[in-house]
C-alpha cells in the first residue's frame, strides 16, 4: 500500500538554497531514495542526485537525513513515523555542487597521495605469494570500505573544524590502513601519516565508526593501531631510509 | 573553432569500470597519455556490483583444471554460438590477469595452502572463481583504481560522452559534457576503446543501475560500427522480489554455490527437473548426492542443479512461476539457511545477510529467500576482432560487456570478472601500440553535436521520464525472457512511437547537474539498443542460451553458428545474418571431450 509522504529536501547550490517540501506516494519497503527518484520524476526533474547500484554497494547515494549522515538507498521510510517529515540535505563537509550533490574531489585527491602498494618479492618461482587466510582477513575489513565518505562528514575534525589541508579524514585513513596491514606490503606510509596525513588530529571520537554504513571498525581496527605503530616505532627517519634502501 | 574546452590524447577509454581502468592501465603501461572518462565518480562503476568472483583456471583447489576445461565450459555454457578465438584467449590469459591483481594489492580469499581460493559456479566444471566473500567487483575495482591512480592517468569523473567522431573513415575523438557544469568538453584522439558496460536499464526489472543505458553501443552504432548477438539478453536467475522498491536487484549466485537450493511453493526441488541434455551426467541427480557435494565431498559427488547454467535456471524459474507453483509476490524460493550454519553463510555472503536484512527485513540464516529472474547482461555488443578489441571502425575499440562473442548466447557466471581483466588488458594494448594521429574533426559536426544535445532546453514537451519508462515497460512485456514474433514486432512499432516521443522530450532548469537533461539524452542511447535487441530476436527463429521464442522452442543447429549482425545505413537499422569462421577441429574435439 503506498502512503503519502512528506519531504523536505535542500534544493539550490553553495552560493543559496532553501527547503523545499514535496509529496509523494511511498509503496511498501520503498527507501528515501525511491521517494527521491519519484520527486524527480513527478515534481523537479532537475533535482540533483548521485546514485549507481541502489543496494548498498557502491556508496554514491550519501547524504544526510534529519540532520544523520546516511546512505540513502539504505534508509527505509518505514524507519520514520508516518506523521514524520523526512528533512533531506546534502553532506556538510563538502561544497555542494547543487542540491544533493556536493564536491567529493577532494578525498580522491588525498588519496592519490597516499603511497602506492609495494609487494615483497614472490615467494613462490611463478612470481606468486603465499599468504593465509587469518592474515588477509584484518586489510580485508578496510577493503569493505565503499567510499561513501559519511564517515569524514561526521568528523568533526571536517565538518566543524575545515581542517581538509590538515587532515585525512577517516575513510582515507581506512584507506592507508588497507595496505600497511597487507601482508606483502613493504612500503612505509608512517612518515606520510604524521605530516601531510596529519593523523594526530584524530582524537577517537569513534563517531566515524557509527555512521559506517559497512561496519567497518574504523577507529579499533584501523585507525588506533596506525597511531601505536607511529609512537612504538620511536620514528627514526634514517632507518628508515636505509630499510628503503635495504629492501 | 567552437567555444569549449578541447583535449588531446593518444587514447580516450570512456567508462571506469573494470575492463575501462583495465585498459587504461595498458596503454599507460605503453606510454601513451591516457584520458579515462567515466559516467559517475571514479569507482562506482557497475563492476563494484559482481559479487561472486572471477572464473581462472589457477587449478588451486582442483589442480586438474586447466584453460582447456575452462575454455570446454565457456563454450557449452554459450551454447556453441561463441566466437571460438575469444573463448579461447580467455582461458588462457584468466590465470594471469588474476595473478597480476595480486600483485597489485588484490586481497583474495585464500586456501589452507595460502593460495587464491575458488569457488564453484554454474557452469564450470571445477572450482573456479576467485574470490572476496561476496564482494569480488568491489574489491577488484578499487585496486584498478589505485593502480591506475598511479600510473598517470588523466581521469574525467561525471562525464558523459555524447558522439563519437569519425572522419575519413578513422577514429577522430569523442565529444562530452561535464555533468556538474553542463559544459561540453572536445576530446581529440585517434584511438578510443569503449568499456561502457551493458544495456540493462532497457528494461523494468534489472539489477543494473541508471548508468546502463548502451551508450558504448549506441556511439560505436552512430559511429558506424558493426553490433553482434543484440538478442542474447542474460536474465539473471535470483533477483529479488520483495518489496517492491527492491525488485530486480541482484542475489548473487555465490548463494547457490555456497549450497543454497531452489524450491516451488510445494516446497519441491525442481531444478532436477529441467536438466538439458547437453549436461546430462554433469549434475547430482539425487537430493542425497547435492547435499554430500555441499558437505564437501566434491570428489565423488556431482554439483546440485541449481547450479546449472544461468539461461537454464531463469527459464526454470519463469516456468515454474507460469504454471502456479510461485510465491505469493511472484517468485519461487531460494533456500541456504536449511543447508548452511548462521556463521557460514554471514562470512560467505556478508553482503547478501545485510542486504536482505536491511532492505527486506529477512534473516537469511534463517528464512528462506524470495526471488525471481532480472536483467542482468547483455551478451551481444560491438563487434570486435579477438586478438585486438579493435571494431569494424578503425581506432576504435571495445572491451568488457560492450564487447561482443566471447559468451556466445550465455554468460558463465565469474566470466565476467576475467573477461573485463583480458580484453581490458587487449584493448589497452592494441589501442596504444597502434596509435596514429587524430584526422581533424571539421567545426561544424562538433557544433551539430552540441547543438542536438542542447536541444531539449529549448522546448516544452515532455518529461523525459515518462518516456524512460513507457520504453522499460516495453521491453519487459515484449523482449524478454520469453519472446514471439506478434510481441517483438509490437514492441518494434511502439519503439518507433517512442522515438518520436523521444525526440520531442524537453527539459527544464540549468545545465548544471540536471538529471531531466541526462535522461534525455541517455533516451537515445536506449531506443537504438532497444530496437537492436528486438530486431535481432525477431530474426532468430530459434531458442538459444539467453534467446527464447515460444513460436521456436528449440534449437536449430543451422543457427548455432549464425550471428544476426546489425549496421547503421543511412538512417536505417539494418540487419543480416553472417556464418562465424567454423570451430578449428582440434578446439572441437576439446569441447566434445568427455561427451
Amino acid at each position: 500500500m503506498a502512503e503519502q509522504r512528506t519531504l523536505r529536501v535542500f534544493r539550490g547550490t553553495r552560493e543559496r538554497g532553501e527547503l523545499k517540501e514535496y509529496t509523494v506516494a511511498a509503496g511498501e519497503g520503498s527507501v528515501v531514495l525511491d521517494a527521491v527518484h519519484m520527486i524527480q520524476a513527478e515534481h523537479a526533474p532537475d533535482l540533483a542526485v548521485r546514485w549507481n547500484c541502489k543496494a548498498g554497494k557502491c556508496g554514491s547515494c550519501s547524504a544526510e537525513i534529519n540532520g544523520k549522515p546516511r546512505l540513502m538507498c539504505m534508509t527505509r521510510m518505514s524507519d520514520y513515523a508516518p506523521d514524520e517529515t523526512i528533512t533531506v540535505t546534502p553532506m556538510r563537509a563538502f561544497p555542494v555542487i547543487k542540491d544533493l550533490v556536493t564536491d567529493v574531489s577532494w578525498n580522491y585527491e588525498v588519496n592519490k597521495r597516499i603511497p602506492a602498494f609495494q609487494p615483497r618479492k614472490p615467494d613462490a618461482p611463478d612470481g606468486t605469494w603465499r599468504m593465509y587466510q587469518y592474515e588477509v582477513e584484518r586489510p580485508q575489513e578496510f577493503r569493505k570500505c565503499i567510499e561513501c565518505f559519511l564517515c569524514q562528514d561526521v568528523c568533526h575534525v571536517l565538518r566543524t573544524h575545515e581542517k581538509h589541508q590538515q587532515f585525512m579524514g577517516p575513510a582515507m585513513l581506512v584507506r592507508a590502513a588497507v595496505y600497511e596491514m597487507h601482508p606483502l606490503d613493504d612500503a612505509d606510509r608512517r612518515e606520510h601519516l604524521r605530516h601531510e596525513g596529519g593523523i594526530g588530529y584524530c582524537n577517537i571520537t569513534k563517531c566515524c565508526t557509527e555512521v559506517c554504513p559497512e561496519s567497518i571498525q574504523i577507529t579499533d581496527n584501523a585507525i588506533i593501531p596506525l597511531k601505536e605503530r607511529l609512537v612504538d616505532a620511536k620514528y627514526d627517519p634514517l632507518a628508515a631510509l636505509l630499510r628503503k634502501l635495504t629492501g | 573553432m567552437p567555444d569549449i574546452r578541447s583535449l588531446d590524447y593518444d587514447v580516450v577509454v570512456i567508462g571506469a569500470g573494470g575492463a575501462g581502468l583495465r585498459a587504461a592501465i595498458e596503454a599507460s603501461a605503453q606510454k601513451a597519455k591516457v584520458a579515462l572518462v567515466c559516467k559517475s565518480l571514479l569507482g562506482k562503476a557497475h563492476t563494484v556490483m559482481a559479487e561472486g568472483g572471477a572464473a581462472a583456471a589457477l587449478g588451486n583447489v582442483f589442480p586438474e583444471d586447466n584453460w582447456r576445461v575452462h575454455f570446454r565450459d565457456t563454450m557449452r555454457g554459450g551454447k556453441m554460438h561463441n566466437n571460438w578465438r575469444m573463448a579461447q584467449i580467455h582461458a588462457q590469459e584468466a590465470p594471469d590477469r588474476i595473478n597480476e591483481l595480486e600483485a597489485w594489492g588484490a586481497l583474495f580469499d585464500r586456501t589452507v595452502d595460502g593460495k587464491i581460493n575458488q569457488r564453484p559456479f554454474g557452469g564450470h566444471t571445477y572450482s573456479r572463481l576467485a574470490h572476496v566473500g561476496d564482494r569480488t567487483g568491489l574489491e577488484m575495482i578499487r585496486v584498478l583504481q589505485d593502480k591506475g591512480v598511479h600510473s598517470g592517468i588523466d581521469v574525467h569523473m561525471e562525464c558523459t560522452i555524447v558522439k563519437v567522431f569519425v572522419v575519413g573513415g578513422k577514429i577522430a575523438g569523442a565529444l562530452g559534457y561535464f555533468r556538474e557544469t553542463g559544459r561540453f568538453v572536445l576530446f581529440k584522439s585517434g584511438a578510443i576503446v569503449l568499456a561502457t558496460g551493458g544495456i540493462g536499464k532497457a528494461w523494468q526489472i534489472t539489477s543494473n543501475s541508471w548508468e546502463y543505458t548502451g551508450d558504448g553501443h549506441a556511439l560505436a552504432y552512430e559511429a558506424g560500427a558493426e553490433l553482434i548477438d543484440m538478442e542474447f539478453v542474460q536474465f539473471h536467475p535470483t533477483g529479488m522480489v520483495w518489496p517492491p522498491s527492491v525488485r530486480g536487484i541482484l542475489v548473487t549466485e555465490g548463494v547457490r554455490g555456497e549450497g543454497g537450493v531452489l524450491k516451488n511453493n510445494e516446497g519441491e526441488r525442481f531444478m532436477f527437473r529441467y536438466m538439458p541434455d547437453m549436461f546430462k551426467g554433469d549434475y547430482a541427480e539425487t537430493e542425497a548426492e547435492s547435499d554430500a557435494w555441499v558437505k564437501g565431498d566434491r570428489k565423488k559427488n556431482r554439483r546440485p542443479p541449481e547450479l546449472l547454467t544461468r539461461d537454464v535456471v531463469a527459464k526454470a524459474i519463469t516456468k515454474e512461476i507460469a504454471e502456479g507453483r510461485g510465491t505469493e509476490h511472484g517468485g519461487v524460493i531460494l533456500d541456504i539457511a536449511s543447508k548452511q550454519s548462521p556463521d557460514y553463510i554471514k562470512k560467505k555472503l556478508p553482503s547478501m545477510y545485510h542486504q536482505f536484512k536491511e532492505l527486506a527485513h529477512v534473516d537469511i540464516t534463517k528464512d528462506p529467500m524470495e526471488i525471481g529472474p532480472t536483467t542482468h547482461y547483455v551478451m551481444g555488443g560491438v563487434k570486435v576482432d579477438a586478438e585486438t578489441q579493435e571494431s569494424t571502425v578503425p581506432g576504435l575499440y571495445a572491451a568488457g560487456e560492450v564487447g561482443g562473442g566471447m559468451h556466445g548466447a550465455n554468460r558463465l557466471g565469474g566470466n565476467s570478472l576475467s573477461d573485463l581483466l583480458v580484453f581490458g588488458r587487449r584493448a589497452g594494448q592494441f589501442a596504444a601500440s597502434k596509435r596514429g594521429p587524430a584526422p581533424k574533426i571539421p567545426d561544424s559536426e562538433v557544433e551539430r553535436a552540441m547543438h542536438e544535445a542542447l536541444a531539449p532546453f529549448d522546448r516544452e514537451g515532455e518529461n523525459p521520464y515518462a518516456v524512460q519508462s513507457a520504453l522499460q515497460a516495453i521491453m519487459q512485456r515484449d523482449a524478454g525472457i520469453i519472446r514471439d514474433k506478434a510481441g517483438l514486432e509490437r514492441a518494434l512499432q511502439a519503439l518507433d512511437t517512442l522515438a518520436t516521443r523521444a525526440r520531442a522530450v524537453g527539459v527544464t532548469g540549468s545545465r548544471e547537474y540536471n538529471p531531466g537533461w541526462h535522461t534525455a539524452i541517455d533516451l537515445q542511447s536506449l531506443l537504438v539498443v532497444s530496437e537492436a535487441t528486438a530486431r535481432a530476436a525477431l530474426e532468430r527463429t530459434e531458442s538459444r542460451g539467453g534467446h527464447t521464442r515460444s513460436d521456436y522452442p528449440d534449437s536449430d543447429e543451422k543457427q548455432a553458428r549464425e550471428q544476426i549482425v546489425i549496421k547503421k545505413e543511412g538512417d536505417r537499422m539494418v540487419v543480416r545474418r553472417e556464418a562465424q569462421p567454423p570451430i578449428p577441429a582440434e578446439l572441437l574435439a576439446l569441447i566434445k571431450e568427455g561427451k
